[in-house]
């Protein structure tokens, strides 16, 4: 479980987030949603210790994340994967190693036992017979899969997808927040996902968290936010022609 | 803004020098880079050091008309001149292009396409792992391509003196051997060593911490590859000042 405790953050003058608690439980997924400049990208930057807060806590099974230094950080960070929105792989390694690397790092595992973790991770996305494939040839589709897998190989308590939509088509965004939610479940993962893309927060979307300057301005599941009574959060959430039509 | 850069500087090198989290894939990397700096430079470095070697040699003949001075002293000059300035300075302010430009662009990309991030949410030290091994690599390798320059920039102007009738073959070699001493090579590997140190830990710096997008990249670039070739000549008149 992570916990949110008044957590503030600024940028010289500018103050993006503004006392935000919020609880983020495990084997449910966790989404921020919010539109440009809310402060989400922010927030989720904060909780994984990218940027440092200036008042609060982050706690993450009960241990204040935000109050260790780099070391400290360690053996936290080893339980956190993540989904960056570009995938973020190693580009001077191919599949198998990309999602090997962790396995590598910090595990004392024989290279065999390894191999066997990634074909698994690799086959729980969907992705066979690829390993020697450099990601310059992957799809987008195909990236941000081979992002879960690396993200899932050292069997994580927490799973943070920064945008993980952006830029797929609407067939391959349900697979990716099928194949999230799936794993949220099998493995009782605390998943937090920073999006806009309404489809997938009424298809995933268990536990909600808008933002709105920066504050945490509703809080709620997905079948509460199309009946918020709350301004800010209608404009946003039927903003489309299609989530009127649909829900209105 | 020069103490602020020079402090973070100095801070990102204590980043580098801590201890790895694994020995056996620090050490492939090494390998790697090793691959990269050494064997991928040795192309350019051979190219420059002959043509150098050359024109030393038939520069230094064009300057001594007197029939007074033996024609060995331009051996003399030319071994000088080759292993104490050419080979180490010169070929490592076109390493600073070739190899820092990359070490600064690579980094710069892994920056701003968020892999850098990514080893850090790891719990990786991703400065000690990125740029680590660059400067191991380098400060093992470059020495190595510094030796070889070295024989070869010999070769090319022993080649092109007797060819250009400076110089005959056997007073070349007499004036190569001629008050020999091994301090130079010293002097030389020296100077190899702390340019090459110089050369990745700037370049790398310089594209650690990138910020923006290919713009910023390509500035981190010309930036690694210009202050880098500064501090080489500034590095090289201290060491030339201090040691000789």
């Amino acid at each position: 479980m992570i916990e949110l405790k008044n957590v503030s953050k600024s940028f010289d003058s500018n103050q993006v987030l503004k006392n935000i608690s919020a609880t983020f439980k495990p084997g449910i997924t966790n989404m921020i949603i919010g539109g440009s400049g809310s402060g989400k990208t922010t927030l989720l930057k904060c909780m994984i210790g990218l940027h440092d807060i200036d008042a609060g806590e982050i706690n993450y099974d009960g241990v204040d994340f935000s109050k260790l230094d780099f070391k400290e950080k360690i053996p936290i960070r080893k339980e956190i994967g993540m989904l960056f929105q570009s995938a973020a792989l190693f580009d001077s390694m191919n599949v198998e190693e990309n999602v090997l690397f962790p396995l590598n790092m910090f595990s004392d595992w024989s290279m065999e036992e390894k191999l066997d973790r990634v074909n698994f991770c690799l086959k729980r996305v969907n992705l066979e017979n690829i390993n020697k494939l450099r990601i310059s040839d992957l799809s987008g589709g195909m990236k941000k899969r081979v992002g879960i897998a690396r993200a899932i190989a050292m069997q994580p308590k927490y799973l943070f997808c920064d945008e993980p939509n952006s830029g797929l088509d609407p067939k391959t965004s349900i697979i990716i927040d099928n194949l999230i939610r799936e794993i949220t479940i099998e493995y009782q993962i605390t998943t937090v996902i920073n999006s806009h893309d309404m489809n997938s927060v009424m298809e995933i979307g268990d536990h909600i968290i808008f933002l709105h300057q920066g504050q945490n301005w509703w809080e709620g599941a997905n079948t509460d936010l199309i009946k918020a009574a709350n301004q800010e959060v209608n404009e946003f959430v039927f903003a489309s022609k299609l989530m009127k039509s649909k829900f209105q | 803004m020069f103490f602020y850069h020079f402090g973070k500087y100095l801070l990102f090198l204590k980043n580098v020098f801590t201890k790895p989290e694994n020995f056996k894939v620090y050490w492939k990397e090494i390998i790697r880079e090793m691959n990269l700096i050494g064997v991928g430079s040795l192309g350019i470095i051979a190219v420059i050091s002959i043509f150098l070697g050359a024109v030393t040699c038939i520069q230094t003949a064009y300057q001594l008309v007197s029939n007074l001075i033996p024609r060995d002293i331009i051996g003399v000059i030319t071994r000088d001149s080759v292993i104490l300035e050419f080979s180490p300075t010169i070929s490592l302010l076109v390493l600073s292009g070739r190899v820092g430009g990359s070490i600064s662009s690579q980094l710069g990309t892994m920056r701003v396409t968020e892999q850098i991030d990514a080893l850090e949410i790891m719990g990786v030290n991703s400065t000690g792992f990125l740029v680590l091994p660059k400067i191991v690599a380098a400060v093992i390798t470059i020495p190595m391509l510094v030796i070889i320059s070295m024989f070869l920039g010999l070769m090319g102007a022993y080649i092109i003196g007797p060819l250009t009738g400076v110089i005959s073959g056997t007073e070349f070699i007499s004036g190569v051997l001629r008050d020999w001493n091994s301090f130079i090579i010293l002097v030389a590997l020296i100077k190899t060593v702390l340019f090459s140190f110089l050369m990745t830990s700037v370049s790398a710096y310089q594209g650690f911490y990138t910020k923006g997008g290919a713009l910023e990249v390509g500035e981190s670039s010309t930036k690694a590859v210009v202050y880098s070739s500064v501090l080489i000549l500034f590095a090289d008149y201290l060491v030339a000042q201090i040691l000789l």
